[in-house]
């Protein structure tokens, strides 16, 4: 078995703030409002399909 | 007859049956967050983005209902990710238009000075370093969800990990025990202790 470092329950202070940092760097962009570009994708793909069923 | 016992009364509404592309525009943000982790490119990150959504879409009889779609989604996003690396040139990361961004964004008082430093040497990290970091540190996945995606073993997932975080500490030339805010310079104390004012 190796060594679980990361789930040492005395995190370092060093993996808590690369841990801040990261949910940072994704959190930012979940914060950030979707393109058009995907809700018209998806609605393309809804319309394509149903014309085929029809 | 026969016909007229299937007609279902018209007041009797058959239960809505639900189709789970539906469900794809609800991880839209969190697909994005990921792929521009990945990608480190805003116009890659959207067109790896778009090509998950098709393939997610046309394949759709592949995702077990009841399971975690949003794994099933980041995994034909970093499957694509990757087979899309061998196959072509390597997109060339564009950190600067990730960061421009941030620019114009106020000082927080706890060390905007030391997120740049950290994007910067998250930006030079491998993209297979970036990925397990961002999988297991930010998005919320366990570690053996993030070894299904990944299709590795827990340990795999669990070693990488811990070799992504020295990496990263490397890469801002920080050791174990040293910290962000010892290493930024006296503007970062200049900053926060201002800020320090204004809370006060």
């Amino acid at each position: 078995m190796q060594q679980e470092m990361a789930e040492d329950p005395k995190k370092s202070r060093l993996t808590e703030q690369i841990d801040e940092n990261l949910k940072r760097v994704y959190d930012d962009v979940l914060k950030e409002q979707v393109p058009d570009r995907f809700k018209l994708l998806l609605a393309q793909l809804k319309d394509k399909d149903k014309a085929r069923d029809n | 007859m026969g016909a007229l016992d299937a007609t279902p009364p018209r007041d009797v509404q058959a239960p809505p049956v639900l189709d789970p592309r539906d469900e794809i525009t609800r991880y839209l943000s969190p697909m994005r967050a990921f792929a521009i982790s990945l990608t480190r490119n805003i116009a890659a990150a959207d067109d790896l983005v778009q090509d998950t959504i098709v393939k997610a879409w046309t394949n759709i009889e592949k995702f077990q209902p009841g399971t975690n779609m949003q794994a099933w989604l980041f995994t034909i996003l970093r499957n694509t990710f990757y087979s899309d690396r061998r196959k072509h040139r390597r997109e060339v990361p564009d950190p600067e238009g990730l960061h421009a961004a941030s620019l114009f964004e106020l000082p927080a008082h706890d060390g905007r000075l030391a997120f740049n430093d950290f994007q910067r040497a998250f930006d030079q990290l491998s993209p297979e370093h970036r990925e397990v970091l961002i999988l297991v540190g930010a998005s919320g996945f366990s570690t053996e969800q993030t070894a299904e995606m990944m299709g590795v073993a827990t340990g795999t997932v669990k070693s990488r990990t811990s070799r992504a975080r020295k990496r990263l500490a490397e890469l801002m030339g920080l050791r174990e025990g040293e910290e962000f805010t010892s290493h930024a310079d006296r503007a970062t104390q200049a900053v926060m202790s201002r800020s320090g004012q204004y809370v006060a």
